[in-house]
Order: structure tokens, then C-alpha cells, then sequence
């Protein structure tokens, strides 16, 4: 994961920040719709096989004409998917979406055909000589983290958040319920959201001085409490069950 | 923060919350959405304008907070599905095939003109090449080949025995696309990839029809030619003209940097892509199907190489009538390049 971001104007002069998509998320989103795109291959072809030895078929001239339209379907759906895939989504291909990732323009917009294309065809240089080292390479050292088609292209990779909706839901709902400190919620709750993602000390640790903050009581009593529990207790003063 | 402003901001904020639960939900449903209906898409546009109304009042009562930071993520998800290019609508592909490709074709006419002309002179080097020293077709040609037209058969005839047409012009418009992609991309490394692409193209032409016409045969390849030939030089030239037209926005900028002049020249040109791709499609047909065929006499072959060839010139030139639609829209370039 990188922490570059790329900052982007909204039409009413709002700046926002996009975080920008490393080489790990780019190989990944990747490498799964390869994945689609090599089994879609092979779909066609082992259709063509089973059909070429259908009775009536089987050893006629129509088996070799089967297998040809299986290798044409085959090689369009290989060659095809990527560039169709992305024009078709809109920059999130079943690979990207996996990856919780999506193409963007530089001014963070959906990109259009014109440039999905370009992006797509230079992947002809990108792939150079194996394996994307170009690709990867220029991934590397540029500080957008894009390839040599999306520099040309004018897109860049970013990652989404499909928590950020949800996230502001709740903590909607929260601040409607609770009556802590407007700061005290925002933290407890971007706590509670990050809980699965921090390692099991530090959110003890958080939470602990977070509580102690917050509810004077636990230091006295609750000294011992557990992961759960703390987290049932931050739970519980968010939705308004406060204890002074 | 002082305690003034804190209470502004709890004061602001229990106003506020309320709201977010639905807007959150409307963002939700619009990240996810491909398309959406006109009431969706003002929904859409409202919770994006009031949000980003939230987020610069957030950023004035508590700078630096956790809650301009989800209030800024969810404007994000918003920002990029609002901010989308419109749909492909009938009109528009008309425009682009038009008005675009002409558009397209005309800005690299010279550097293609420039480029046949690199063609025809790799082609005649190649013909004194192998004519001067002929036992170096073998860096040109198949040790298959040479044997074929050694024994007085071409190999084009050889392989339609091998593969029926339709595999046949599969496998020649993946191979041509190919070299046209490559013309094009290639052409970003200051125009020399291109040139070498067309200038091993014509050094190959040139040396095989050298080859065949040592042994008897150089009729016959022209004959095979002729059909499909036209086209497929000329795209390769169009291909490479439009790489070529790259590397050089990279060497004269038109645009503050570098990286701008070659985003917006890309744009110009992917239409051309797509004629290119049209054109090859129609020429491996021909390849497939006409070309090998041994009953079509030259004349025949003649008549369907220069008539494709005229229609790829008049389309290309903008005199190609193609019906304008009513709702006629604007030319079908990223809204990058419009800006």
C-alpha cells in the first residue's frame, strides 16, 4: 500500500484527496481478471471439444469448423476481455473491484472510451520484455504510481473505500444517539472502525485511553477488561449509554 | 480548539447528522450504479453538493478531524461517479466517424505521406538487397519458404491449404492489428520505433518480391497482393504516421509539459486506432477469402484492392456522406482532452 494521494478539485472549489492504488493493488486486481479471462478462454474451448464430439458432428467437417469458432471465441475472449471489461465498467473491472481498486482520470473523474483505450493498448509496451517489468517498473519510480499507458492515457489507479458510506451512516446515527464531545465520537467511532484492522495491543491500548478519557469510572473498576468488552463499552457510549 | 468553537461544532454537527444517514445511502447506491434515472441522478447530485458543503464546514469547525476525513472519502466515491463521460449515443459515433477520424487522419497526413515514402524506399533497398546477394533471404524468409518458392510454389497458396479462410483471416488481422499497435506505441520512443516498424516492413516487402522474382514468381506475389495490399501499407503507414505524432508532442510540447502535450495528442489520435483496427478487419477479410483464391483473375483483384482503397481515402479525407442525426452532440474526445 502506498500513502500517496491525488488531490482533486470538486466544481465547487473543494479539494478532496484519492488515495492512489500501489503496484501490490494494481497486480492484484490484475492478476484476477487474468484469472477470469484465461478461464473464459478455456470455457470456449473445452464447449468447442465436448460439442466436436457430439454425435452427428463427431468426424464430419462441422467438427473442425466447432473447433476453429472455439479457438476464435477463445483468443477474442483472452485478448478482448481486459480493454472490453474496463470500457464496460467503467474503469472497475471484476479484477479492480477485487481488488478495491478503480481507474480515474487525473482530475479523479470516470474515465472516458478514448482513454481506456489507450491505457489498454499501451499495455503492448507495459508487458515488455515478460511479465509487466516495464510496466511495473515505471509503476515504481513514478509518483503517481501509474504505467506507461495510464501516463499517456491520463488515468491513475486509486483505491476505493466502500466503508466511507456506510462509516458516515453510523456515525450519523452515533451522534444523533450519543451525547460525548463531537471530537470524543469522531474518535471513538473512526476507533471502532479500524478495530479489526489494528493489532490486538494497540487497540486495547487505544481504547483503554480513550475510555479513560471519556468514562473516569473504568479506571477504577474495569482495569482488567478484555478486547470485547472494551469494545462493548465504546459501543455503549456511542449509542448514549453513558455513565457520567 | 477552543470550547467556543467546539460547542459550534457539536451544536453543527447534532444539526447536521440526520442528513448523513441518507446521503450516505444515496452515495452508496451511486458508486455502484452504471447507469441511473433522471430522479436517481439529481438524488445523486444533491447528496454530492451537500456534502461537499458538510465537508468545507467541517474543515473550517474541526480542521484535521476524523470527521472530515470520512465526510471527505465519501465526497470522493461521489466525486468520481458524478464526474462521468456521457453515453455513446448514435449521434455520437456518427460524429466520430466523420468528423473525428477525418479529423484525426488529416492532422499526421504529412508524416504519412513521409512514412509511405520511407515504405517505398526500405522496399526498393530490400529488392537491391536481395537482388545483390540472394542468400540473405534467409534473414527475411522461412527455411519453409525459401523451399517453396525454390520449388516454384508460393507460400501464400500453402497456407489456405493449411487453415480454412475464416481462421486464416482471424490470424491476419491479430498479426496486422498487432504491428499497428506496435507502429503506434512504439512511435512514442521520439518516432524511431515507428520508423523502424515501417522500414522492416518495407525492407521485407522489397526483399521477398526480389526472391520471388529470381525464381519466376514475383507475379504471382503481386497477384496475392493486390487485393488486400493497398489498405493494409497504407494503415500501417496511418499507424505509424500517429505514433510518430506522439514521440514528436513529446520532443515539441504543445502544452505547459510534456506529460499534458502527450495525454492530449493521444486523445486526438485514439480515433484513428479505431479506423485503423476497421480498415484491417476489411483487409484480412479480403486476405483471407479473395486473395488466395486462384480463380480471381488480376484485373478482379485490382478492382477490389484500389475500389477499398478509394473508399478508405474519401472516408479518411471527410468525403466519405455520412447521415447527420438531429441530436447531433459533441465530438466524441475524452473530456480530459476538452479541457
Amino acid at each position: 500500500m502506498t500513502d500517496e494521494t491525488l488531490s482533486v478539485r470538486s466544481l465547487t472549489g473543494v479539494e478532496m484527496a484519492l488515495p492512489i492504488a500501489g503496484p501490490g493493488t494494481r497486480s492484484y486486481g490484475f492478476l484476477t481478471d487474468w484469472m477470469i479471462r484465461l478461464l473464459g478462454a478455456l470455457i470456449w474451448l473445452l464447449i468447442a471439444s465436448l460439442l466436436r464430439l457430439a454425435p452427428g458432428i463427431e468426424g464430419r467437417p462441422a467438427a473442425h469448423t466447432v473447433m476453429v469458432v472455439g479457438i476464435v471465441l477463445a483468443l477474442i475472449t483472452y485478448f478482448l476481455y481486459q480493454p472490453a471489461a474496463e470500457i464496460l465498467t467503467k474503469g472497475r473491472t471484476p479484477g479492480l473491484r477485487t481488488a478495491e481498486a478503480r481507474i480515474v482520470t487525473l482530475e479523479g473523474m470516470t474515465p472516458g472510451i478514448g482513454a481506456l483505450v489507450i491505457r489498454n493498448v499501451f499495455r503492448l509496451i507495459d508487458c515488455l520484455p515478460v511479465f509487466y517489468v516495464v510496466g511495473l517498473v515505471t509503476c515504481m519510480l513514478t509518483p503517481r504510481r501509474v504505467r506507461l499507458g495510464d501516463i499517456v492515457a491520463g488515468t491513475v489507479m486509486v483505491r476505493t473505500d466502500a466503508g466511507a458510506g456506510p462509516s458516515l451512516d453510523r456515525l450519523g446515527a452515533q451522534a444523533r444517539r450519543t451525547r460525548l464531545p463531537v471530537e470524543a465520537l469522531a474518535l471513538a467511532h473512526d476507533l471502532l472502525e479500524r478495530w479489526s484492522t489494528l493489532e490486538e495491543a494497540q487497540r486495547m491500548r487505544l481504547a483503554r485511553s480513550l475510555l479513560k478519557k471519556l468514562d473516569p469510572g473504568l479506571a477504577a473498576h474495569d482495569v482488567g477488561l478484555d478486547g470485547p468488552a472494551l469494545r462493548a463499552r465504546l459501543e455503549g457510549l456511542l449509542d448514549g449509554e453513558q455513565r457520567f | 480548539m477552543t470550547a467556543n468553537s467546539d460547542s459550534d461544532a457539536a451544536i453543527w454537527v447534532r444539526e447536521h447528522a440526520p442528513e448523513w444517514q441518507a446521503l450516505a445511502a444515496d452515495s452508496a447506491a451511486a458508486a455502484q450504479r452504471s447507469q441511473a434515472t433522471v430522479q436517481e441522478a439529481l438524488r445523486t447530485l444533491r447528496a454530492y453538493r451537500i456534502l461537499l458543503r458538510h465537508l468545507a464546514t467541517v474543515r473550517q469547525l474541526m480542521p484535521g478531524g476524523v470527521l472530515a476525513g470520512i465526510l471527505e472519502r465519501t465526497c470522493a466515491q461521489l466525486h468520481t461517479a458524478v464526474n462521468r463521460p456521457p453515453r455513446l449515443t448514435r449521434a455520437r459515433w456518427a460524429s466520430l466517424f466523420r468528423d473525428d477520424i477525418p479529423a484525426a487522419a488529416a492532422s499526421v497526413r504529412v508524416l504519412t505521406l513521409w512514412l509511405a515514402a520511407l515504405l517505398v524506399a526500405s522496399a526498393m533497398a530490400g529488392w537491391w538487397l536481395i537482388n545483390t546477394y540472394p542468400q540473405l533471404v534467409s534473414l527475411i524468409a522461412s527455411p519453409r519458404m525459401i523451399d517453396g518458392v525454390e520449388h516454384g510454389h508460393l507460400w501464400t497458396y500453402q497456407i489456405l491449404s493449411i487453415a480454412p479462410p475464416a481462421m486464416l483471416s482471424a490470424r491476419i488481422v491479430e498479426n496486422n492489428v498487432m504491428v499497428v499497435l506496435a507502429a503506434f506505441c512504439f512511435g512514442i520512443l521520439f518516432g524511431l520505433g515507428a520508423f523502424y516498424i515501417v522500414a522492416f516492413n518495407g525492407l521485407n516487402i522489397g526483399g521477398l518480391l526480389a526472391f520471388t522474382h529470381q525464381h519466376g514468381l514475383g507475379l504471382e506475389l503481386l497477384k496475392f497482393t493486390l487485393a488486400h495490399g493497398f489498405v493494409e501499407l497504407s494503415v500501417i503507414c496511418l499507424a505509424a504516421a500517429a505514433g510518430t505524432a506522439l514521440g514528436e508532442s513529446v520532443i515539441r510540447p504543445q502544452c505547459a509539459t510534456r506529460a499534458e502535450s502527450l495525454r492530449r495528442r493521444a486523445a486526438e489520435l485514439a480515433p484513428l486506432l479505431l479506423a485503423c483496427a476497421l480498415l484491417l478487419l476489411g483487409s484480412g477479410l479480403i486476405e483471407g477469402f479473395i486473395s488466395p483464391h486462384p480463380a480471381i483473375t488480376i484485373p478482379e483483384r485490382l478492382a477490389i484492392g484500389l475500389g477499398y482503397w478509394t473508399l478508405m481515402l474519401l472516408w479518411l479525407s471527410g468525403r466519405l456522406r455520412i447521415r447527420r442525426t438531429h441530436a447531433q452532440s459533441a465530438p466524441m474526445t475524452p473530456p480530459e482532452s476538452r479541457r
